[in-house]
């Protein structure tokens, strides 16, 4: 089975053209795979909110809480869902040829790209100065956080240790869809230049053959690790008890009930001087 | 690089004497089939070893893919009837002249006598780029290299390019096209008729492929209706040698008038784009007009609206707008406008 795909170039040099479409067929693969593995197990897994018992005790510790606690602005939940419409018209425009349906898919698949460039600068900026730029990584700190998931995962009933503002596993899927994501909209813009838009003058020079090829490569490999990312994460949000989450991503807000069962107070504080709970 | 060898090389060889055998075949073997009718575009792509299928099915002893029949005043070709055939059949000749003047311009008298109707409509594009062996866009790579500052590209595409600038060479394609012919394509899953016009497709929809053919499909036939039989017909090929070269642009038009009052028009240009196209705004734009040098020149500036000169190909705009112009005027008279 070949991952790459080789071709020759007028130099007579053995140069990369594109990744092979085996692997977006694996990542198809993986990607349903594990909603099936995940979904089988799910059946059996313990229940991994915080008890109720504790979660009426935080309750009544914290009066002052708002009843709806703000999880993600407006402005947040705009580039999440044009970011979101953006990915979806990339696979397609993308995959969909690989598997058959035939359209003139090119410029529909750089006008998206576009979009999810400027959403992913907008992001960047908005994370950086309005919002806590830190919650969503992941780092040494997170450490007993992983390892009380893994025992909870495991069945254990293992107590406190929840998360911040993000899931663990949240956080560790914005990691993966963000390598993805830069290097596919890094590859993806210079690719630009060897198609005709009204935007850059064509110039299929810019870099040497072989560079070109790892350019393409790069894209192809980060757009089938896209789709099983996509997968798994529009699975995620439709499972019934991460439908709080997909909700807040929504309408903004969780209940403050779901602040205390999912989240950590110490690790995401709250201000309860201002009736949105905003952070 | 290509490299023209004396022999053909290692190949299967199958020649089905049936249409079902030779599905049977295709069925069989899928993309590693190549589908030979006359030769003349196989044989440069296997003696240069640039396509290399393991086998190779000939399709010259299957008789049912051979000859013209009436079918409701329209006719159906058969997809092996040699281009010789089908130019001197006297109901092609006497209703589809458009047919005939494609067919009789096609390359050599010899080139006609191998050649057939089906594989002319589906050759490949004659790029010397792709056709010399490089990784382009077409070739399954992700270059042009017709596309480059440097590149030698005069024969190559002003219109519709997307990645790939090669252009579609077959004489016949925009005389089918304009005469609303359907083609019949069969393979183990059945038969399926698509319109002249859906059958070629540019690089936009697939970069790979000139026409809507898929592994282990057939042409087989080509039907003509009898809505354009006896209309006003024009056809012309601009080449560099009057015999045995491919366009640099051909025209293909069929009119239906009311009085001096164009009705009725299908027009279609070829080797500017990847595909035979239809030019549907000079359609538009000259029906209920008269036949005269004024709407002869409105289709001219129309044509070539969107046009996209490569570096040597600029030609091309003032020599498509000339040839819209004669085919909607007549090949007679008028001025050359640059």
């Amino acid at each position: 089975m070949d991952f790459v795909r080789w071709g020759q170039n007028p130099w007579g040099q053995n140069i990369l053209t594109h990744v092979s479409w085996t692997l977006f067929w694996a990542s198809l693969f993986a990607g349903l795979m594990f909603l099936v593995a995940h979904g089988s197990y799910m059946l059996l897994s313990a229940h991994r909110k915080r008890p109720s018992a504790e979660t009426d005790r935080m309750e009544a510790a914290q009066p002052n809480l708002p009843k709806r606690i703000e999880r993600h602005s407006l402005m947040a939940r705009a580039f999440h869902w044009v970011m979101a419409a953006a990915m979806f018209v990339l696979l397609f425009t993308a995959f969909l040829p690989v598997v058959g349906v035939k359209f003139p898919w090119v410029t529909w698949h750089w006008i998206a790209g576009l979009v999810l460039t400027g959403s992913i600068v907008f992001h960047i900026v908005h994370a950086s100065f309005w919002l806590d730029f830190w919650s969503i990584w992941v780092g040494p700190k997170d450490i007993p956080e992983l390892k009380a998931e893994v025992l909870r995962e495991m069945g254990q009933d293992v107590p406190g240790l929840k998360s911040g503002k993000y899931p663990l596993g949240n956080r560790l899927y914005h990691l993966a869809i963000m390598v993805a994501g830069l290097s596919a909209v890094a590859t993806g813009m210079f690719m630009m230049t060897r198609v005709r838009t009204p935007l850059f003058t064509r110039n299929p020079y810019l870099f040497s053959d072989r560079t070109w090829g790892v350019t393409y490569v790069t894209h192809g490999v980060a757009g089938v690790g896209l789709v099983g990312l996509v997968i798994a994460h529009v699975y995620f949000a439709i499972r019934p008890e991460k439908w709080w989450i997909t909700k807040s991503m929504i309408f903004g807000w969780i209940t403050r009930r779901q602040y205390l069962e999912h989240h950590e107070p110490e690790r995401w504080r709250v201000m309860t001087d201002r009736p949105t709970g905003r952070i | 690089m290509a490299v023209i060898h004396d022999v053909m090389p290692a190949f299967e060889l199958f020649q089905p004497a049936s249409i079902s055998d030779a599905l049977t075949l295709l069925n069989r073997h899928g993309s590693n089939a190549w589908v030979m009718a006359g030769g003349l575009d196989s044989f440069d792509w296997l003696k240069d070893r640039i396509k290399r299928p393991s086998v190779v099915i000939d399709l010259s002893q299957v008789q049912a893919l051979r000859g013209i029949k009436e079918q409701n005043g329209g006719l159906e070709i058969g997809a092996a009837t040699t281009l010789t055939e089908v130019a001197r059949h006297l109901v092609v000749r006497d209703k589809f002249r458009l047919l005939m003047e494609a067919a009789e311009l096609v390359a050599s008298p010899q080139i006609r006598h191998q050649g057939t109707i089906g594989g002319n409509v589906s050759q490949d594009t004659r790029c010397w780029y792709y056709r010399s062996g490089w990784t382009c866009y077409r070739a399954g790579g992700n270059i042009c290299y017709a596309d480059t500052p440097t590149a030698i590209n005069r024969e190559h595409a002003i219109l519709d390019a997307d990645r790939c600038v090669a252009v579609n060479p077959s004489d016949t394609a925009p005389a089918l096209v304009a005469l609303d012919a359907q083609m019949v394509i069969r393979s183990a899953r059945g038969e399926r008729i698509v319109n002249a016009e859906d059958y070629f497709i540019g690089p936009a929809v697939d970069i790979t492929r000139m026409t809507v053919l898929a592994p282990g499909e057939l042409l087989t036939a080509i039907r003509i209706p009898s809505t354009w039989a006896g209309a006003q017909f024009y056809f012309e090929k601009v080449r560099d040698r009057n015999v045995w070269d491919f366009p640099l642009l051909n025209v293909a038009s069929a009119i239906k008038y009311s009085g001096q009052t164009i009705e009725r028009i299908h027009l279609v240009i070829n080797a500017a784009a990847a595909r035979p196209l239809r030019l549907h705004a000079v359609e538009a734009a000259v029906v209920g007009k008269p036949r005269n040098e004024q709407t002869a020149d409105l289709a001219g500036r129309i044509a070539v609206q969107g046009a996209q000169p490569l570096r040597h190909n600029g030609y091309k705009i003032p020599l498509m707008r000339n040839v819209v112009k004669r085919a909607i005027r007549g090949g007679g008279g008028g001025t050359w406008t640059s």
